[in-house]
């Protein structure tokens, strides 16, 4: 086998190396919707946060506008604490905006959904969202259902 | 009864003391090759002519088992999934599966039976008909003629094997799920993107294939320089490559699941 032959197969070897990586790194992971960097990040409290991930999507209006960076517990006031990173193209979130923990589809993954309320202010880098709503747990839903159905009777 | 007690514990004593010194030949090879891999810098031609025999020659067998396993995968956790409506989450389970373990696993087993085998055949051989005492007659170390390009065309082969493999079962399995199994193609990818992760799973995937490529390819090369220089000798030596690589291979692929995904 001439050398020339083998440098061409391994070049295609390397070759086909690299482009199994760039094709599990574009096509299969999400990289790209890591993208474009930019972001600022918002904070908000909840009593509950259900099954809330690191990473969970935070979507308005059913948009993905960013991830949930990190999650802590605050045990002086009792409440989780959720960093979001939100895409610096979606900046214009009023002051009063709302963010509620909700769950895609019945038993889906849940996720931040942001609902924008009518300040002229917007949220910045480092602001806290107020008005939140937690986690709708359906053991408790259940709960309260049957108490309901037994004071009834 | 009391002599044949100790003649037994001798035994353990010795094979044990064996086993231990053998490990310690094997680490001090190691060692030894990696120091004479600077030589390769000035002779890049022979890494290519390693890369050759090692990594292109394996492809073949790595992209049809790739493919294969891919398009398994896909039907068998179909029908599970599709019990419960989640069929559009066949592509994670491949995509995760296949970048996490079998990737990774199933290329080094295939690596070991394939490449790691011909090593020590072939190191082996150059042992038994003294080709390597010529060398260091001629004065040329045998260690950075034969042994180092061979070592680390197998490590950096490795990697880039599990990384086809992985690419070609996610497309195979892909191509089963949408063609054969009527699942959307948007769906399928989008879930797949939606929880595979750059650094967590693909990168952890490349750092397993990369160690699982340092111990195959180190016990394949230290099995044949060790071997007893004989036919038979050097059929056990083969054997060893493959069963020693293989089973070390299994138990690190736990130890690194434990230490990679666990959280």
């Amino acid at each position: 086998m001439s050398s020339r032959r083998i440098e061409i197969m391994v070049g295609l070897f390397v070759a086909a190396a690299v482009a199994a990586f760039f094709m599990l790194a574009l096509k299969v992971s999400n990289m790209s919707s890591y993208g474009n960097g930019d972001s600022y990040e918002l904070i908000a409290r909840f009593d509950n946060i259900g099954g809330l991930k690191v990473r969970s999507p935070v979507s308005a209006g059913g948009v993905r506008i960013g991830r949930v960076s990190d999650i802590q517990y605050n045990s002086e006031t009792y409440e989780a604490v959720v960093r979001m990173s939100i895409d610096t193209r979606y900046d214009k979130f009023p002051l009063d905006t709302a963010a509620s923990v909700l769950t895609s589809g019945l038993l889906g993954e849940q996720f931040i959904g942001l609902e924008p309320g009518a300040e002229e202010d917007f949220l910045k880098h480092g602001d806290s969202i107020d008005l939140t709503q937690s986690a709708l747990v359906l053991e408790q839903i259940v709960g309260q259902f049957l108490y309901s159905k037994a004071d009834e009777e | 009864m009391i002599s044949k007690l100790f003649d037994r514990l001798q035994h353990i004593g010795s094979a044990t003391l064996k086993s231990f010194q053998r490990l310690g030949n094997g680490t001090v090879f190691l060692f030894k090759v990696i120091g004479s891999s600077y030589g390769l810098l000035l002779r890049p031609m022979q890494l290519v002519r390693q890369m050759y025999s090692v990594g292109v020659q394996t492809m073949i067998i790595i992209v049809v088992a790739g493919l294969f396993v891919g398009m398994v995968m896909s039907l068998q956790s179909y029908y599970t999934l599709v019990d419960f409506g989640a069929e559009d989450s066949v592509g994670v389970m491949v995509a995760l599966s296949l970048l996490r373990e079998l990737g990774p696993v199933v290329t080094a087993l295939l690596f070991a039976g394939r490449a790691g085998s011909a090593l020590t055949a072939e190191i082996g051989l150059m042992k038994a008909t003294e080709q390597l005492s010529g060398m260091e007659m001629m004065a040329v170390n045998p260690m950075q003629r034969v042994i180092a390009p061979r070592f680390v065309a197998g490590v950096i082969s490795m990697p880039m094997l599990a990384l086809i493999f992985s690419a070609v079962g996610i497309l195979g399995g892909s191509l089963v799920a949408v063609e054969l199994l009527g699942l959307d193609s948007g769906a399928y990818w989008s879930q797949t993107q939606d929880k595979v992760d750059l650094y967590e799973d693909i990168y952890n995937g490349i750092i397993k294939s990369l160690v699982f490529g340092v111990v195959a390819v180190w016990i394949a090369v230290f099995e044949g320089y060790d071997c007893v220089p004989t036919s038979e000798g050097l059929g056990q030596a083969t054997t060893r490559t493959v069963v020693h690589s293989s089973l070390a291979i299994l138990f690190l692929d736990f130890i690194l699941t434990a230490l990679m995904f666990s959280k």
